[in-house]
């Protein structure tokens, strides 16, 4: 298992009252054998209202195919800044990601979701493949994904 | 130089692009099994909101529907919240079969482009079609050289088995190897971003949509007007979202329509960079042009065979190499020697030649005819041996001294002695050392002795010329070359037939045991040392006692019937002769066999002339012997006297009898009636160019007197048709073994 550390600054960005509390959140997306090539994945968050706010992590480095990740191409206009020192390797079929952010409190239980793309060469994308409610009777609890994910949970 | 960039990209990516061709030549054949497997019924008039529309109503929870290039039709849906893909029959829009790529496929696709190691891997794979492009026209360019001209490209080939495997097949697959190389170098250069592919355009997904209800999608004018030929994929709006849309991507562009409308809201035609590409990635992958595919393929199949003869190509030459060792310095020898060499052979013989001398005290400067200097301070003598490149010309390392030698100052006070190396089969036989010796006269340069010219590697030859070499300098020098210290086998004399001693000829027939392989112990089968198989009109070197230089002589058997036979007058004074016309049966001698495979009759039905005089008859009793499927085959024999030296007089006969053999035309030069064989060319003209018509090969045997004498007979002959005995050889239907 890999175990991959980033700092987020997305709490700034929401533009948060001045002490924030932010606690380490781990991510863990579980693939399943679909047979095919690495998985590209997005992990991003929008608010109540369904507007984006921001990308968690990518999985998958080439920016040319970051269209067949089209949810979170539409969201957030395929910006390329926003993913910016937290990308990584595709993920391959039957492994897993697991991800480390630092996500402020506020966060939790607000109606903000948890969205997860995916697309995968040659074979059918994946859009909001996982939306899960960032809630905080969520924790820990186990999601499957409609097509390439196996289970996906998130524990503070 | 040519020579360096077809060497070095060869051994070094010689693996990579083994790899990259197999893996290439598997992927090929899978465009051709799917379009065999795509439904038949015709597509052709149905519009892809047509097909829509009926896939809607047979899969309700489709998701996508995907054209693939080969024509075949994917749906991809949900059901009970599963997701599943079926091949279709767009016309009835029954499922044909269950869709998924297979394993194998992507496996074999990830070895090709990328060898497992991503993006590391592809830019080696990159790499290796750039080798491959390199080493295509480098050995296209090699290949008209050494024909003679790009004009000379679809000629014979010459050389050893290996050697023609090489330069045929290559010269045959070029083309393709140059389209798979050339495309997958614009796809690696694509996919590192140098060049633009215009694969991540795409139309802007709108901002508003109308939100109204659903519109049936088989009444969408937009997909009405797309045939599903031109489909690449439509993608249907999520059900429950009223925000989304159609994303539908056809031949020409792509765009996103309003569900509920019909209206396309975004679109973007693809640009002349996607069409490239997509053009590109065709003609390379053979996906949707399936027989291109299938013509890529087997090309690249070949490619391991290009691949190993070109590694034992080099390696013999590498072996061949000689080292000199104690080269004096240029600026301190007193004997200079020049090469000019296109494989390693030749060298050999500058080293025989350099050793020899040193050994009698002189110090020696050997090297390449391209190094040639401006001066050599302390020069008393230079030797220059060059060999012919092709048609006539220079050898690699050779190819700049007439230029070097035009830019020198005046003639030296040192006189030169050139030696040319070459094949008499071919019509400029020696012609660069002829160039260079004209030059160097013109140039007034002395002679040591006057030009000479060495056929064939004859090693014997080249001793007679060292005889030469130290008259003039007076000194005993014995010049003993074996290019391959040949590794022999004893064979023992099973029987011998004498002819024409009484004509002053005296000639015999042995016959040597093969050791046979099949009565033998595995162990011995392994690792003994074997004679190879050979068959007649191939060589054997003898070794006679107390000599290294072999004697060659053209077999007469195959090593199929059991014996070595050869045919050999004696000489007088003749060491090898002598000692072979002593033996007696049950005595051995030390053999070994040397492949020529430039003397074997042309396989087919298409009738052979032979024609041999004296010995030159056993090659030619060989290919008559092996002939039994009764080929027309013609034999013009001469000898002195029939009761004396009628080679091969009893199983003439019999061949004869049972249709080896269809003619045997004879002439004997000691009787009343004399006649040559030329003479019986003469006198058959007519019917010899039918045969020739016909397509007949015409293969000589003998001395070379003969041999010049039965070409002028031919030519003379063929006068009326227009063809000739040049034209003939360069087709490689008028071979020589002369002697």
């Amino acid at each position: 298992m890999k175990k991959i550390a980033t700092a987020l600054a997305i709490a700034t960005a929401l533009s948060l009252p001045a002490m924030v509390q932010a606690k380490p959140v781990t991510l863990t997306t579980q693939l399943k054998r679909y047979g095919g090539d690495g998985a590209y994945l997005a992990l991003y968050l929008t608010d109540a209202n369904g507007a984006y706010k921001g990308t968690l992590w990518m999985s998958g480095g080439k920016s040319k195919y970051y269209k067949h990740l089209s949810d979170w191409t539409r969201a957030s206009g395929g910006n390329k800044a926003d993913i910016n020192g937290i990308t990584g390797a595709s993920v391959g079929a039957g492994k897993t990601l697991t991800v480390t952010v630092d996500l402020a409190d506020a966060l939790f239980d607000a109606g903000y979701n948890l969205h997860i793309d995916a697309s995968v060469e040659d074979m059918r994308d994946s859009p909001s493949e996982v939306v899960v409610p960032l809630d905080s009777n969520n924790i820990g609890k186990s999601f499957k994904g409609r097509r390439y994910i196996k289970a996906f949970n998130f524990k503070k | 130089m040519l020579r360096q960039f077809h060497k070095i990209p060869g051994l070094i990516a010689g693996l990579l692009i083994v790899v990259l061709a197999t893996s290439g030549a598997v992927l090929s054949v899978l465009p051709a099994v799917e379009r065999a497997g795509v439904p038949t019924s015709a597509s052709a008039e149905i519009n892809v909101a047509e097909l829509a529309g009926a896939v809607v109503d047979r899969y309700p929870g489709v998701e996508q529907i995907v054209r693939k290039p080969s024509g075949k039709i994917v749906v991809y849906y949900f059901r009970d919240d599963l997701p599943g893909a079926d091949v279709i029959d767009p016309v009835t829009i029954d499922k044909v079969a269950e869709y998924s790529k297979s394993g194998f496929q992507r496996w074999m696709t990830n070895l090709h482009r990328s060898l497992f190691l991503d993006e590391t891997g592809r830019a080696l794979a990159g790499l290796g079609a750039l080798a491959m492009l390199i080493l295509s026209y480098s050995g296209l360019s090699l290949t008209a050289k050494r024909l003679g001209g790009w004009r000379k490209l679809t000629g014979r080939v010459r050389g050893n088995g290996t050697q023609r495997l090489h330069v045929e097949t290559g010269r045959i697959a070029v083309a393709a190897f140059v389209l798979s190389a050339a495309t997958a170098i614009y796809m690696s250069l694509a996919n590192f971003g140098f060049i633009p592919d215009g694969l991540s355009a795409e139309p802007v997904f709108p901002r508003n949509v109308n939100g109204g209800v659903t519109m049936s999608v088989a009444d969408i004018a937009d997909l009405q007007a797309i045939p599903v030929a031109d489909l690449r994929e439509l993608t249907f709006p999520y059900a429950d979202d009223p925000s989304d849309v159609f994303a539908i991507t056809s031949a020409t562009g792509s765009g996103y329509i309003d569900q509920s409308t019909g209206q396309m809201l975004s679109y973007l035609p693809n640009d002349t960079t996607r069409n490239v590409y997509e053009f590109i990635f065709m003609l390379h992958t053979g996906q949707g042009l399936w027989w291109l595919g299938l013509v890529l393929g087997l090309a690249a199949a070949i490619v391991p065979v290009m691949s190993i003869t070109g590694t034992v190509i080099w390696w013999r030459a590498r072996r061949a190499a000689p080292k000199i060792a104690h080269n004096a310095l240029a600026k301190s020898a007193d004997t200079i020697i020049l090469v000019g060499s296109e494989g390693n052979s030749t060298w050999g013989f500058a080293k025989t030649l350099h050793d020899a001398l040193n050994a009698q005290g002189f110090a020696v400067h050997t090297a390449p005819m391209n190094r040639l200097k401006p001066g050599y301070a302390k020069a008393e003598r230079m030797f220059i041996l060059a060999a012919t490149y092709g048609d006539g010309a220079a050898p690699a390392t050779a190819n700049a001294f007439l230029k070097r030698l035009a830019e020198s100052p005046s003639a030296p006070d040192y006189p030169v002695a050139v030696l040319g190396f070459g094949d008499r089969q071919f019509p400029k036989f020696c012609q660069f050392a002829d160039d260079v010796n004209e030059a160097l006269a013109q140039d007034g340069w002395e002679t040591l002795l006057p030009m000479d010219r060495i056929d064939r590697q004859s090693a014997q030859e080249f001793a007679r010329w060292g005889d030469d070499v130290g008259a003039a300098m007076g000194i005993n020098l014995d010049l003993v070359h074996s290019p391959e210290r040949a590794k022999t086998n004893t064979l023992e004399l099973l029987d011998r037939q004498d002819f024409g001693a009484e004509v002053q000829a005296p000639t015999t027939i042995f016959s040597f045991a093969v050791p046979q392989a099949r009565q033998s112990s595995l162990w011995t089968r392994l690792f003994a040392r074997r004679l190879p198989k050979f068959k007649a009109g191939d060589l054997v070197g003898i070794l006679p006692p107390g000599s290294d230089m072999p004697r060659f002589y053209s077999l007469a058997s195959a090593s199929s019937e059991g014996v070595l036979e050869i045919c050999v007058r004696k000489h007088p004074g003749g060491l090898c002769s002598e000692f072979l016309h002593g033996l007696r049966t049950g005595d051995r001698i030390d053999a070994f066999i040397k492949p020529n495979p430039d003397f074997r009759p042309a396989k087919g039905r298409a009738p052979v002339i032979l024609v041999g005089a004296g010995t030159g008859i056993g090659p030619l009793a060989g290919f008559i012997r092996a002939n039994r499927k009764a080929r027309p085959m013609h034999l013009y024999f001469g000898g002195r006297d029939p009761k004396s030296d009628y080679l091969y007089e009893g199983e003439i006969k019999s061949w004869l009898q049972d249709k080896r053999l269809h003619t045997a035309n004879l002439a004997f030069s000691r009787i009343t009636d004399a006649a040559y064989v030329q003479n019986r060319i003469t006198a058959d003209a007519v019917a010899l160019r039918a045969l020739l018509a016909d397509g007949a090969q015409i293969m000589v045997c003998g001395g070379r007197d003969m041999a010049r004498g039965v070409m002028e007979a031919i030519d003379a002959a063929l006068a009326p048709t227009g063809l000739n005995a040049a034209v003939l050889k360069a087709e490689g239907r008028y071979l020589e073994d002369v002697y």
